[in-house]
């Protein structure tokens, strides 16, 4: 009986090993998420980057994820667990997951990773991300005209450079249409925490702004901003378009499905190496959402027009003449940022108020 | 910086609204720890109140049915910790955490589905001829009406233990449940009373996050209100008008702190997020004068 059981478990080894050898076992993804894939914004869209995949490949994939992992050690637990499960390619999908994307893929070498918006790599470990920024400067042009109070709410996440690009890129755009603006930034120190993003986007609407602007993930500032009646909001990493047309006038979406579906390719292919990709409004990792009748037609016009010029690259959201915020110049006239210091922005622009948390 | 900017009135008329379910939540259990329970579960019963309240609001399209059902899921979540701890007489901290981490699992597996729905709006009261009343009717007359539900349960367990026989009652079984047992008071039924009702105003408070407060359902939204709730029962040392103080000493430090960030304050964002729980002890503990009613925490069997 007993040696029967050994037998029967040593086959189906034998099976497994053998069909692992054909390569013709299901190539398996894993998606990482930080928030719920329900939250309407940032993950809901990576998470139709996955239904995509499945689409696009059908039998031949398998799709694996786990939603609302919280960002640091816990994340590397998920990772290894997916990892052991036979995955051959995950995305982990946050910043807060660089070193456990690190550390996990340094135990796996024959699993690829794929961590978005970071900048460590490794062998099996690329990265991803959307040049957001693009998006924020169309925010930056529409809200700059739209605001009569001249103030504009903005709530950030955590200080790191890919917020403070955003708020950066935003507050030069409004600027360039309207000398008076003013930016009040209100640190959340979360992704997804609606009881606080609401709190937030209350308390900016209270001191002024008739703009909200987020780089939090759910719509709860969306829900403050009508309630107010008339303040302006743009969908955030996804189009939210329930809010619109009016407060939400337009949004920045990522589209992640058309690289998700060509990294999942190069797996299946073995042509998958190690790279660091950085896509903006050109080859359609960010798009702009409608831009709702809500805006005067002018400023429609000008927006589109602006988005064009981003696509084609002949206009670069940071073009010199930019003082740095201690008044110390950054970039000359008509010189664009290189994509280094970009990717490492850790200070304010000229104009801005108040200081980055440390 | 620029303190100009932020509108003292508007200020504290967010601070009323911010106040609310830490308010409700902690009234209730005020009444449970006057009866000589410690129901550490406030959190559980919260978070759980507010799935509850979302998911019977979003289906009946009315949030006054939400606040309903809200109240009912805290109660029986609490009669669960009552049945456990006065009848089989389990540890009542041990079963309060536990209900905490129960109320945290249960509300997600409720939740799943209401994810990023809207819930159905709840639209201010604009008190007639209160309401325009310059600065004070902005302030506080102004407000939807759970606001002044929660003020209204306030005054009442106030004028209740203070004026009625029940309260007298109530307040006899937690000082000394052996004395009030020879009395012939039923320790047990009071008792249970207490805990369903700490239950129901827990749940309205979860209820106030998910309908008015965001007003979105999200797993684990409460973050903590039901520890600070806990909290302010303590400082208030178990008086309802301390308690309301101490509530809107929160609530307001708290909008306080987002206004003065906002305004470009130069102080580190760390700072500011600490004071309104620095704020509120401090000065609950400067007043404190209070004693815990005898019998709390303390099991009880007939026979003993």
């Amino acid at each position: 009986m007993i040696k029967s059981l050994v037998t029967g478990a040593t086959l189906a080894l034998g099976m497994a090993t053998a069909a692992f050898a054909d390569g013709h076992e299901k190539t398996k993804v894993g998606f990482v998420y930080v928030g719920p894939i329900g939250d309407g914004g940032w993950t809901y869209e990576h998470d139709k980057g996955r239904l995509a995949v499945e689409e696009a490949f059908g039998d031949a994939v398998e799709t694996v994820y786990v939603e609302s992992v919280p960002e640091g050690p816990d994340a590397e637990r998920v990772m290894t667990q997916m990892a052991l499960e036979g995955a051959d390619l995950i995305f982990t999908t946050s910043f807060g997951y660089m070193d456990q994307t690190i550390n996990v893929a340094s135990k796996f070498p024959d699993v690829k990773f794929e961590h978005a918006t970071g900048y460590k790599t490794a062998d099996n470990v690329s990265v991803y991300s959307a040049r957001f920024y693009e998006g924020r400067a169309v925010q930056g042009h529409i809200a700059g005209q739209m605001t009569e109070s001249n103030i504009v709410g903005y709530i950030a996440s955590f200080p790191i450079p890919e917020v403070i690009r955003g708020i950066n890129s935003a507050y030069l755009h409004a600027k360039e249409v309207n000398p008076d603006i003013e930016f009040k930034i209100v640190w959340a120190y979360t992704w997804f925490d609606p009881a606080k993003e609401a709190e937030a986007a209350n308390v900016l609407i209270e001191q002024g702004a008739d703009i909200i602007l987020q780089h939090t993930d759910s719509t709860a500032p969306q829900a403050a901003a009508q309630a107010a009646g008339n303040v302006v909001t743009f969908g955030q990493a996804s189009d939210m378009a329930e809010f619109g047309p009016f407060p939400r006038v337009s949004s920045i979406i990522d589209d992640w499905a058309p690289y998700y579906i060509a990294r999942t390719q190069a797996v299946m292919d073995g042509t998958w190496e190690t790279s660091n990709t950085w896509d903006g409004i050109g080859p359609g990792m960010v798009k702009i959402g409608e831009i709702t009748d809500a805006v005067p037609a002018e400023v429609k016009a000008s927006a589109e027009a602006m988005i064009e010029a981003l696509r084609t690259g002949e206009y670069h959201a940071f073009t010199g003449p930019i003082n740095k915020q201690d008044g110390s110049a950054w970039l000359a006239e008509g010189e664009v940022a290189d994509d280094g210091t970009l990717a490492g922005m850790n200070f304010y622009v000229e104009g801005l108020t108040g200081e980055i948390p440390q | 910086m620029d303190l100009s900017s932020i509108n003292p009135i508007l200020l504290l008329a967010s601070l009323m609204v911010a106040a609310t379910p830490i308010m409700l939540a902690a009234i209730g259990e005020l009444v449970v720890e006057r009866a000589g329970v410690l129901n550490l579960g406030v959190e559980g019963m919260m978070i759980t109140g507010a799935v509850c309240g979302f998911v019977v609001a979003v289906n009946t399209g009315s949030p006054w049915m939400g606040f309903v059902g809200a109240a009912i899921g805290g109660a029986i979540l609490a009669s669960l910790f009552g049945f456990l701890t006065q009848y089989l007489l389990s540890n009542q901290v041990a079963t309060g955490l536990a209900l905490t981490l129960f109320g945290l699992g249960l509300s997600s597996l409720i939740g799943q589905g209401y994810i990023g729905i809207k819930a159905p709006s709840f639209p201010d009261w604009h008190i007639p001829l209160l309401g325009d009343i310059p600065v004070i009717g902005p302030i506080v007359f102004q407000h939807d009406p759970m606001v002044y539900v929660g003020l209204l349960i306030v005054l009442g367990v106030w004028a209740f233990l203070k004026f009625s026989r029940a309260g007298l009652i109530l307040r006899a079984v937690g000082e000394n449940h052996d004395a009030a047992h020879a009395l012939g008071y039923k320790v047990r039924l009071v008792r249970m009373g207490a805990i369903m009702f700490g239950g129901a105003c827990a749940g309205l408070g979860g209820a106030y996050l998910s309908l008015v407060r965001v007003p979105q359902w999200t797993e684990g939204m409460t973050a903590g209100a039901g520890w600070i709730a806990l909290a302010i029962v303590v400082f208030a040392s178990w008086k309802p008008g301390r308690l309301l103080l101490g509530a809107y000493l929160f609530g307001g430090v708290t909008v306080l702190q987002l206004n003065l960030q906002a305004a470009g304050m130069a102080i580190p964002v760390e700072y500011l997020s600490m004071s309104p729980y620095l704020a509120t002890i401090l000065v609950l503990v400067i007043m404190s004068a209070g004693r815990a009613p005898g019998s709390l925490g303390r099991i009880f069997h007939a026979s003993r």
